[in-house]
């Protein structure tokens, strides 16, 4: 170095400048990148709502044919008074209402008006005359679903044969096309004018709470003991890369296990949601157990020791200050862990949840089949009038999915503790 | 010989006698953190441990009411006894030990609740009130003996957290005296406060004294010098020098002590 020192940095300089202005550049570039990102997300995500509410908002409706039964002229022999009291619900299975709907729709509509109702138009009509055994002493008018050809040349996507027949109908003022509740009350059926999702809604919801119920408390436990409790040794280092693998390993493979262990060892029931709710409770607790340590462990160690300076116990420190202030953190994780669960498909394949089931479940051991299965199922559908089935399913489980991260968002604030 | 070189040691005259300590040694994994210390803390005075950094205080003061027995890796040889009781002896609940022997820390650690429950959840887990008006009178003894009665008493559901630091450690200090201790330990309870928040712990130690046996440990020898009538040395894990505060401040023994107390090191 020489007397003079080192030669004052010239902030003017080009090169300087164009340091600058690269810097600059690789701001904006790298502010771009990430807006451009977030669009694209975005872009996707507000693709894949559109998509499905434009196709599913349809599978809410039903249309409905307006059938006029002349009873006193049909083949229909029930007596009215039979429908009062204890002997109504064996009189009404007793009667033949398929064959007089059938004949009925044939007069009406001529030669093959019984392929435009639904295949259980004449539950409709079963239905009404049980409500109102008046009807039977003349002719009624009476709302039916209408078969799915019609239902879709309704809301304008079918063939031209079926156009016609519906043009027709309009032009008699005999059809309407509105919400109905079918949908959302029903169970799985064959005839895609006749399924509901309420099934499938319900036997979710009992796997969810069964699965929150088996998952949540073996794992916030694990997470705690794991990180109060445990001695930092070769043995808990195990179970932490156990767990952590546990979290990774692929969907169908608990499956697999559930298969094995809950119905062909334990000879748990087939297709029930408590084991549905098992096997989901082994895929959900790696990442509850995850999601608790890392909650725990942001505790300041200096509330333990405040606990602990004035003779609190172990367990009293573990129940009393640090699960209080992990909650939010471990409600977060587990609510992840519930989200990947209800959307999961794969293992509930194994143990039996892909039955057909048309009643919707009772309980915990009942046969069930869960909204993502049910959507599947409706997917590999033939019949046309199960697509906008399986959108307006898909719409049912994003609702479902919505609720669920808004009560974990609720939950969390509720607990959340200002600092 | 050799005990009446650990005597002059340990002992002090003037006090009753509260702990003592025995040829401690403490370990973390392989480490010596204390080597080898006896020490006498009396009910009547108010003891300061002072020391360079790293020097073992806070270890020796953790061992007083075992709060060491959470780190894993710690091992603790040698006696302490609490009036004659050995603190480490199986018979020892170290849940009562530690509502004998409370503490305060460094950094003020309110619970992030109000300011009733952060009191008052010492008596409560130990069943010190049968009621609410018991309790009731518990935490307003407590906050008024820490001297924070008249600048909360309009507020005390609002959180313990949002306290300035100075009025944090003194309701840290009032929820330590809830429970009623023998003994209150205190690692340098105003190395995170200003000297005017300082100052107001200072003058509540001076209070505190003679109910409680106090144990202080401090990097600051002029707070030291304040508030204590004992002070102990340490250097490197050893007790260097035990002895009258006033002693060791004007006319220390060791050449060690002289030399950190005139500030050549530390």
């Amino acid at each position: 170095m020489n007397s003079a020192g080192r030669t004052p940095t010239d902030w003017k300089s080009g090169a300087m400048q164009r340091r600058i202005a690269r810097r600059y550049a690789a701001e904006r570039r790298f502010r771009l990148l990430g807006l451009a990102s977030v669009l694209l997300s975005a872009g996707f995500l507000a693709f894949l709502l559109f998509t499905m509410i434009g196709n599913g908002w349809r599978g809410f409706t039903q249309t409905d044919i307006k059938l006029s039964v002349d009873f006193p002229a049909s083949t229909l022999i029930l007596d009215p008074a039979a429908l009062e009291g204890f002997g109504a619900r064996q009189a009404l299975a007793g009667a033949d209402f398929e064959g007089v709907t059938a004949a009925a729709a044939d007069e009406q509509f001529g030669e093959g008006g019984a392929r435009m109702l639904s295949d259980g138009a004449w539950l409709a009509v079963r239905d009404a005359v049980a409500a109102k055994p008046d009807l039977l002493s003349g002719k009624a008018n009476i709302w039916v679903p209408a078969a799915t050809a019609i239902d879709l040349a309704a809301k304008g996507s079918a063939d031209r044969d079926s156009e016609a027949a519906y043009a027709r109908l309009d032009a008699a003022d005999a059809v309407r096309t509105q919400f109905s509740t079918t949908f959302l009350t029903g169970a799985d059926a064959t005839d895609p004018t006749l399924v509901g999702i309420w099934g499938a809604f319900k036997g979710s919801l009992i796997t969810m709470i069964a699965t929150v119920l088996i998952a949540f408390p073996i794992g916030v436990l694990s997470a705690l003991y794991l990180e109060e409790y445990a001695p930092r040794n070769r043995w808990t280092d195990l179970i932490e890369v156990s767990i952590n693998n546990l979290a990774a390993v692929p969907s169908i493979i608990f499956g697999l296990l559930g298969l094995a262990v809950f119905l062909n060892f334990m000879h748990l029931p087939r297709s029930a949601p408590i084991v549905g709710g098992l096997t989901l409770a082994l895929m959900t607790m790696p990442v509850i157990v995850i999601a608790g340590r890392n909650a725990i462990k942001a505790v300041p160690p200096s509330i333990r020791d405040a606990a602990l300076g004035i003779g609190a116990s172990r367990v009293q420190v573990v129940f009393h200050h640090v699960l209080p202030l992990a909650l939010p953190g471990i409600l977060t994780g587990t609510i992840i862990g519930m989200a990947r669960a209800l959307g999961e498909t794969a293992p509930l394949l194994m143990i039996g949840m892909r039955a057909f089931i048309s009643q919707p479940p009772g309980g915990m051991t009942e046969p069930a089949t869960v909204l993502p299965v049910q959507i599947f199922l409706w997917s590999d559908e033939v019949s046309r009038g199960f697509v906008e089935k399986t959108s307006a399913a898909i719409i049912v489980l994003l609702v479902f999915l919505l609720a669920m991260n808004g009560l974990a968002i609720y939950l969390r604030n509720k607990f959340e503790t200002r600092w | 010989m050799l005990n009446e070189i650990a005597a002059e040691h340990h002992a002090v005259p003037g006090g009753t006698l509260k702990m003592t300590a025995r040829n401690v040694n403490v370990f973390y994994g392989q480490k010596q953190a204390i080597k080898d210390v006896s020490i006498d803390v009396t009910q009547e005075n108010v003891t300061a441990f002072i020391g360079p950094s790293g020097c073992g205080k806070s270890t020796f003061l953790r061992t007083l009411n075992r709060m060491n027995d959470t780190v894993a890796s710690a091992r603790v040889e040698g006696e302490i006894t609490l009036d004659g009781e050995d603190i480490y002896s199986s018979g020892m609940d170290v849940v009562q030990l530690r509502a004998r022997v409370g503490m305060v820390f460094q950094k003020p650690n309110p619970f992030p609740k109000s300011i009733y429950e952060n009191v008052a959840y010492g008596p409560r887990i130990h069943g010190l009130a049968a009621n609410k008006g018991e309790m009731d009178q518990i935490v307003e003894k407590s906050l008024r003996r820490a001297g924070l009665w008249e600048e909360v008493k309009d507020r005390l559901t609002d959180s313990g957290t949002a306290l300035s630091g100075g009025q944090q450690q003194r309701l840290c200090i009032a929820r330590a005296i809830a429970v009623e201790p023998e003994v209150i330990l205190m690692d340098e309870p105003c190395s995170a406060l200003d000297p005017i928040a300082t100052a107001k712990i200072e003058e509540l130690i001076h209070e505190l004294r003679g109910r409680y046996a106090i144990v202080i440990v401090t990097h600051n020898m002029q707070q030291a010098a304040r508030v204590s009538q004992k002070t102990a040395f340490f250097h490197l894990g050893t007790l260097v020098e035990y002895g009258e505060t006033d002693t060791i401040f004007t006319n220390p023994r060791e050449p060690r002590t002289k030399d950190y107390i005139t500030g050549r090191y530390g």
